[in-house]
């Protein structure tokens, strides 16, 4: 049972019950599927459906599908791949670092946020693989595995090589976390049902006993993955970053990209969890248990990363003039005033001036407006992501390679692929699944919950 | 021996006498179910079961690539040996070109082409075309046999058919490309013989009957002089391109860049004035350029012959005044190289050409630089006999026409009226080996060999011969049109031994004192030329010029307000022979950097004032009218063209071409003017340009034309400045460390590498870079370079492994982006031959995850394509952009078979190189410096047990090079031709030092070190000025 002063206000609102709690969140396994839940989920499988026309599409005729050129040797398909990574970063921020630091508004939203985590993952894992001239052998010649090949063995300077480890094990811990959260409220839903369902959920929940000591077990695991993923968070994004920092390529060559990627991450992680959030607690009717409150907090971590990347985008640009390096210079110079002027400006537009709307209460406490901004950073985040990968290199050392980059139908095609694979598992998440943290929500709730008056 | 005791057990099964274990003991593999049933036959499950497993095995085994038959030879010919090339000397003497060629033969296919280095004419050097042609060799467009009114036939029955019909034919012309060689003009000659009246009429594509009649007028001779631009010191040029296109362009390129090597020790180069309305090759690499219009040119010729005639003292003529900017420069920069002064021009009006020639004995050229000995004899026809000869044609007064190698219905300004009058001849007869634009319209097609399966001789100078020999049997039903000649006239003797009695009877006995004529023949065949050249010696003249000057006088003007059209040919399709090859179609043209196109090519004044602007690859359309004719035709935006004037290119437009170069272009041959009675192509008059509006594409290897005034990629100077610092225009950048500023290279994350053996390295001088382009098609032949079509190059994915960064010069200042990214209105052009650095600190190799691209030991950046896996980080990390990736499967992909011909056909595979693989789609290529040949090269000297000398080998590009421009070798080696140029000062480091102070790294800051060097550009100009 939480103590917390009276003077604070409850995270759950409603007065809920313990049963409350269980029964709001558990209807949506155990009931039938709604005709929203339907709709909703047929659109994403037909996206990925068609989304999956333009990846076979690649894979059959080749990378040449795409648009891109001898001069931009990456765009979308790694765009795409550091903007999911970057949604990927909410659900073990909160969980992981949040639980570190005590913060207890995390427990209805923790869940969802690391679900959207390891779809993120998964979709984001899906373009380092495709964006290879030969993922059939790629896919297995970029792990470290003891060959044939006459010991020959995996490229340890690389920082793609890096991002194969980072990534993997960001996944796997993420994916340990996020299920050892889920045995107790498996537990629940197998306590209630009966049949097939049973045993399905009794499956899924490892014989879990509710016993003191399976408790006090549950909690030691988590308080050590929460440990174990809290510096994954900073890792991830920092070996990303290594993709382009450690390269010679102006745009590319900067000392500031670990903590501005790690900084970018968060802001559009939470972005994307607010994006989600704000629709399935409307949908599942969750609004005592994503209150205003949760929405508020998320939206002040959107205007500090928001502002850090902001200043992030500012130093970048002093040191190119600071530097006296002439590409550093005109890189920068070429991302605001070249031909990729409107990526350049739009990044700024949506992660720099919109996310300080939220210094106004009004607009942080307005569902409709954060919805909108949330969807405003992804934007912005996916805008920054093109103009640091496309932009430097469409314009680098030697005038004479320059070139421009236009996407193609299978560009598109591809995104869209992540897109259906990544609301298809969430919808079926959200079907299958309890949504939120009921274990961890009935220790937040307060011990005066009054009923409202009936 | 004792008796031992011990027991071993195969097992604790065997030990503790498990009677499960005993009853299979016998077993190999006790565990295992048998195959044979207890009692020892096999049950019919069992053997199901084992049928199953084969059979599944076998299946599994099946999923491998088909096999494909190679059949062996039965006995092993003398001269063929698996994997050994032999070379061949052979002519290539086609399309109006003509070069001394080796051809490279592999398992008895001709797979390269390079020109002959006992060749007084090209010297070992070669051109784009030249280098292109083996693959015309494997066109499946070629004809297969001889026709009869369009169907297949036998050589027999159109043998029979041709001697009946031109018994009785009448009249039989011989119509031909310019005719040098010998022993063919006997062959028509026997036909002459057999049935009389054979008149043989010649013209070329590309005319130079200007300058024949002007030397007949001014010496008496109708003649091309020999231009020895090797002994110029000044060089006029008045619209000819001598480097690109103009009569002998190889030759030229040889005998300028010779002219200008500059070094500390003799800092002294030719000087180069152009007066152009189109940027040209030659242009492009001149000193002073100045664009003027077509309808100036005669009157900027009579200005030069004025202000010399000044100095001479001798009579000048009136002529209107012209305004044209550096003329008199040039005048005094002639008039004080006095006989090592040389003034060309690409003109076709006679007139403009005495007037020249007046010029050049003023100047004590004739004799020198104008060398009358030896005169050139290809492009020499006549374009007035010619149009007779149409004339004649279409009146029906011709009895037979036999076509020898030539398609005038295509190229020919008047090829509408000769295929109108190809149907009124009684016999028509043509020796194509494709069915062309001519030959698709004649009774009978007699299909000549391929160049490469064909004797000859050929006498591209007087007294200078070279001969031909077959480095294949003919593919197909085809026959030598001269032993077709000769079939026709009655003779039973063949080419060969025709060939043979004629250089016997010839040469042998003009030149030869005594000695076996098999000896002089063999020796001749392997040299592949033979003959001398003569003295040069001055040529008086006979005429006045006055009167010539008087009609240029009258017939150009200085103010001419009217659009003008001069119609010039591109240095990679010439006059349209070789649009069929892809190879060709898909070269990167020197100036515009365009592919697979003709275009109008407009002054940047001109797009702004009618709203055309070029970003990228689109453009628009103009219409284009010319004296009623007209054609729809992309725009190109060309910095560098008169004002006023625009250009466009013939060799395009083919309709019968073949599948690669069909509908390709637009044909301007039908807009050239015959009206004078020559070919003209400067039309000054009744042009008239409009934009249509409609959008288009041009695909270009480079859509960004100026450098950005950026030093650490460019660097150039003057000879003036570089006489007083041999490192004038050297960027030399610094980087601040502990309390000083430091070279790039002595800060490094990298410890460097060690090369014990071979360090290999390549030196390219800038400023012998005539940017023809030569190397880029010799690349890729050498290496197997897919050609990947037009759309592929407008989504900017051309393969080429070395390509030329052409850069023009900006107006704007330094800080000033936007405005650097527009060329001058008359810019400086640059061109700087671009591939892969091989860095010794390669920002590649640190970033590819499986190690596909890795260091070798010897300096090289190698790429193992088995290994990669495409990931293109290697190419986005390469500062030089160098790396080309396979987006497709180019090879065997019905997708590529009409543009990437070499790598799709059973036919074009023949010209693969057997020593390069052709690359997978997905994995990324680049430049290997040719590391199949350094093996070649060090295997060879392993088995003759010696050190690889320096010479031994040498990279694709540096061997075409026909200027010298890139010199590869070891850098190890302090004797090597590359170490003294570099001038190195300390060998056995990885690093080396460099002496030579206009050598520089491209981006030399970034410290990636790499073992390609480049020598500043030098302009040998006063001071800095465009």
């Amino acid at each position: 049972m939480q103590v917390t002063s009276s003077v604070r206000e409850p995270l759950v609102t409603g007065g809920k019950s313990y049963h409350d709690v269980t029964h709001d969140v558990a209807r949506q396994v155990e009931g039938k599927p709604t005709l929203a839940w339907f709709l909703a989920f047929l659109t994403a499988a037909g996206t990925l459906a068609i989304g999956f026309i333009a990846v076979a599409a690649t894979v059959w005729e080749g990378i040449g599908m795409w648009g891109l050129n001898k001069t931009v040797g990456w765009a979308w398909d790694i765009t795409n791949f550091v903007w999911w990574v970057g949604i990927g970063h909410a659900g073990t921020l909160i969980s992981a670092v949040l639980l570190l630091f005590r913060q207890k508004w995390r427990t209805s939203i923790n869940r969802a946020a690391e679900a959207m985590t390891i779809f993120a993952v998964i979709c984001a894992a899906m373009f380092p693989v495709l964006h290879m001239g030969r993922p059939w052998l790629g896919a297995y010649w970029a792990l470290p595995l003891p060959n044939t090949f006459g010991s020959l063995w995996v490229n340890f300077n690389s920082p793609l090589l890096w991002d194969v480890f980072a990534i993997s094990t960001y996944f796997s811990v993420s994916l340990v976390f996020w299920y050892i959260g889920l045995i107790p409220d498996f537990a629940t839903i197998r306590d209630r049902a009966t049949g097939l369902r049973k045993t399905i959920y009794g499956a899924l929940s490892f014989g879990w006993d509710g016993a003191a000591k399976t408790w006090m077990r549950y909690e030691a695991v988590s308080l050590i993955l929460a440990g174990l993923a809290t510096p994954l968070v900073l890792s991830v994004h920092t070996i990303v970053s290594f993709d382009f920092a450690t390269s010679v390529i102006p745009g590319w060559h900067t000392t500031i990209f670990p903590p501005y990627f790690v900084a970018g991450a968060i802001f559009s992680g939470f972005a994307m969890v607010l994006t989600l959030m704000i629709i399935t607690r409307k949908v599942f009717k969750l609004e005592d248990y994503i209150t205003m409150g949760h929405i508020e907090l998320m939206n002040i971590v959107i205007i500090i990363t928001g502002s850090i990347v902001g200043i992030a985008y500012i130093t970048e640009f002093f040191i190119a003039w600071y530097s006296g390096v002439e590409a550093e210079q005109y890189a920068f110079i070429n991302r605001a005033t070249g031909p990729y002027w409107w990526a350049y400006w739009s990044m700024m537009t949506c992660n720099v001036i919109s996310p300080q709307l939220f210094w106004f209460k009004k607009i942080r406490t307005s569902i409709v407006a954060t919805f909108v901004l949330s969807l405003v950073v992804n934007i912005g985040m996916w805008f920054e992501r093109f103009v640091i990968i496309v932009t430097s290199l469409h314009r680098d050392f030697l005038p004479s390679s320059w070139a421009m980059f236009y996407p193609t139908w299978a560009d598109v095609g591809v995104y869209l692929f992540t897109f259906g694979l990544f609301f298809t598992l969430f919808f079926l998440f959200a079907k299958f699944f309890p949504v939120i943290n009921m274990a961890e929500v009935k220790s937040v709730l307060k011990s005066s919950s009054d009923k409202p008056a009936k | 021996m004792k008796e031992t005791k011990k027991t071993y057990w195969k097992g604790l099964e065997q030990l503790n006498n498990d009677p499960e274990f005993v009853k299979h003991a016998d077993r190999e593999f006790p565990e295992l179910p048998s195959a044979v049933g207890e009692d020892g036959s096999a049950s019919r499950r069992d053997f199901l079961k084992v049928m199953g497993f084969s059979l599944a095995a076998a299946s599994l085994a099946a999923c491998e690539a088909p096999v494909r038959k190679a059949i062996p030879y039965v006995n092993k010919p003398v001269d063929i040996n698996p994997s050994i090339p032999n070379y061949y000397a052979s002519t290539f003497a086609v399309g109006g070109e003509y070069g001394s060629i080796v051809v490279k033969t592999r398992e008895g296919r001709p797979i390269k082409i390079d020109g002959n280095t006992l060749s007084p004419i090209n010297k070992g050097g070669s051109s784009a075309i030249m280098q292109a042609s083996v693959l015309s060799l494997y066109d499946k467009q070629r004809l297969t046999g001889p026709k009869i009114a369009g169907s297949d036939a036998d050589w027999k029955s159109v043998d029979a058919e041709v001697k009946s019909k031109l018994a009785s034919a009448g009249a039989i012309k011989v119509v031909t490309n310019s005719l040098y060689s010998p022993s063919t003009e006997k062959a028509i000659e026997e036909l002459n013989l057999a049935f009389g009246n054979v008149e043989v009429i010649t013209y070329d594509p590309r005319s130079n009957y200007g300058i024949l009649k002007a030397a007949e007028t001014s010496y008496g001779q109708a003649m091309i002089p020999d231009y020895r631009f090797d002994k110029a010191k000044v060089i006029v040029s008045f619209g000819a391109d001598f480097l690109g296109t103009w009569i002998s362009p190889t030759e030229y390129s040889e005998g300028y860049t010779a002219n200008r090597k500059v070094t500390k020790e003799n800092p002294v180069m030719s000087r180069h004035y152009q007066f152009e309305s189109n940027l040209s090759l030659a242009g492009a690499n001149a000193d002073y350029r100045t664009p003027i219009k077509a309808s100036q040119s005669g009157l900027a010729v009579l200005a030069l012959y004025n202000a010399l005639a000044k100095k001479a003292g001798a009579a000048t003529v009136s002529a209107q005044a012209v305004e044209i900017a550096h003329l008199d420069k040039a005048a005094n920069d002639l008039w004080a190289a006095k006989g090592t002064g040389l003034v060309v021009s690409g003109s076709n009006d006679p007139n403009v050409q005495i007037v020249i020639n007046a010029i050049n004995d003023l100047l004590g050229a004739n004799g020198s630089t104008v060398d009358f000995s030896n005169p050139v004899n290809f492009r020499k026809g006549d374009d007035a006999r010619m149009s007779q000869f149409v004339n004649e044609l279409k009146g029906g007064q011709v009895g037979a026409v036999i076509f020898y190698n030539c398609n005038p219905v295509y190229d020919h300004p008047r090829g509408a009226e000769i295929a109108e009058g190809i149907a009124k001849a009684k016999v028509s007869i043509a020796t194509n080996g494709t069915l062309d634009e001519t030959s698709s319209l004649v009774q009978v097609v007699a299909p000549d060999h391929h160049f490469l399966e064909s004797w000859n001789d050929f006498e591209p100078k007087r007294g200078q011969f070279s001969l031909a020999q077959p480095t294949i049997s003919p593919l197909f039903n085809t026959r030598q049109a001269q032993d077709s000649f000769l079939a026709w006239a009655g003779s039973s003797v063949n080419y060969y031994d025709f060939l043979r009695q004629n250089w016997e009877a010839g040469l042998f006995t003009q030149t030869e004192t005594g000695g076996e004529f098999q000896e002089f023949w063999d020796r001749s065949l392997y040299n592949g030329v033979a003959g001398t050249a003569s003295e040069p010696v001055a040529l008086a003249a006979i005429a006045d010029s006055s009167s010539a000057a008087a009609a240029v006088a009258k017939s150009y003007s200085a103010d001419n307000a009217g659009s003008e059209l001069v119609i010039y040919s591109k240095v990679g399709m010439g006059d349209g022979t070789f649009a069929n090859n892809p190879w060709l179609q898909e070269m990167s043209d020197p100036i515009t950097k365009a592919t697979w196109d003709n275009y109008l090519t407009v002054s940047q004044k001109w797009a702004t004032e009618n709203g055309v602007t070029m970003f990228e690859e689109n453009t628009q359309k103009a219409q284009v009218t010319v004296n009623g004719k007209s054609i729809i035709v992309p725009i190109m935006i060309q910095p560098g063209q008169a004002y006023g004037t625009f250009g466009l290119a013939i060799g395009y437009g083919r309709t019968k071409a073949g599948r690669a170069g069909n509908g390709v272009g637009v044909n301007a041959f039908d807009l050239l003017d015959v009206s004078k009675g020559y070919v003209q192509t400067d039309i000054t008059a009744g042009v008239e340009v409009a934009v249509t509006g409609d959008s288009y594409k041009i695909a270009r290897t480079q859509t960004h034309q100026t450098f950005m005034g950026r030093e650490n990629v460019i660097q150039e100077t003057t000879l003036a400045e570089y006489k007083e610092d041999p490192s004038a225009g050297r960027y030399k950048p610094e980087i601040y460390k502990d309390g000083e500023f430091v070279k790039p290279s002595k800060i490094s994350l990298w410890s460097g590498h060690k090369y014990s053996q071979h360090h290999w390295g390549l030196a390219i001088d800038m400023s012998s870079c005539t940017g023809c382009g030569a190397c880029t098609i010799a690349c890729q032949v050498e290496n197997n370079v897919a050609v990947v079509g037009k759309q592929e190059v407008l989504n900017r994915r051309e393969m080429a492994w070395i390509r030329i960064d052409r850069y023009y010069s900006s107006d704007a200042p330094a800080d000033d982006l936007e405005g650097m990214e527009k060329a001058a209105e008359n810019p400086e052009v640059t061109f700087q031959p671009m591939m892969c650095q091989h860095c010794n600190n390669a920002p590649c190799e640190t970033v590819c995850p499986v190690a596909a691209t890795t260091h070798s030991t010897e300096g090289l950046n190698q790429m193992t394509y088995n290994r990669c896996i495409g990931t293109r980080y290697c190419a986005n990390n390469c500062p030089y952009k160098v790396r080309r990736f396979n987006w497709f499967k180019y090879h065997d992909n019905k997708d590529f078979a009409v543009a990437n011909m070499a790598q799709n056909d059973d036919l074009g595979k023949m010209v693969l190189n057997p020593d390069v693989t052709v690359r997978a789609r997905g994995v990324m290529e680049k430049c290997s410096m040719c590391v199949q040949r350094i093996q070649a090269g060090k295997l060879d000297a392993k088995r003759e047990k010696r050190k690889v000398q320096d010479g031994d080998i040498n990279v694709a590009c540096a061997e075409a090079c026909p200027g010298g421009g890139l010199v590869f070798g070891d850098l190890n080696d302090p004797e090597s031709r590359i170490s003294k140029l570099l001038k190195i000062e300390e060998t056995d480091s990885a690093m080396k030092e460099v002496g030579e102070e206009r050598a520089y790294h491209v981006l030399e800051e970034i410290n990636v070190s790499p073992n390609v060097w480049y020598f500043t550009k030098i302009r040998n100009k006063d001071k800095n000025e465009a």
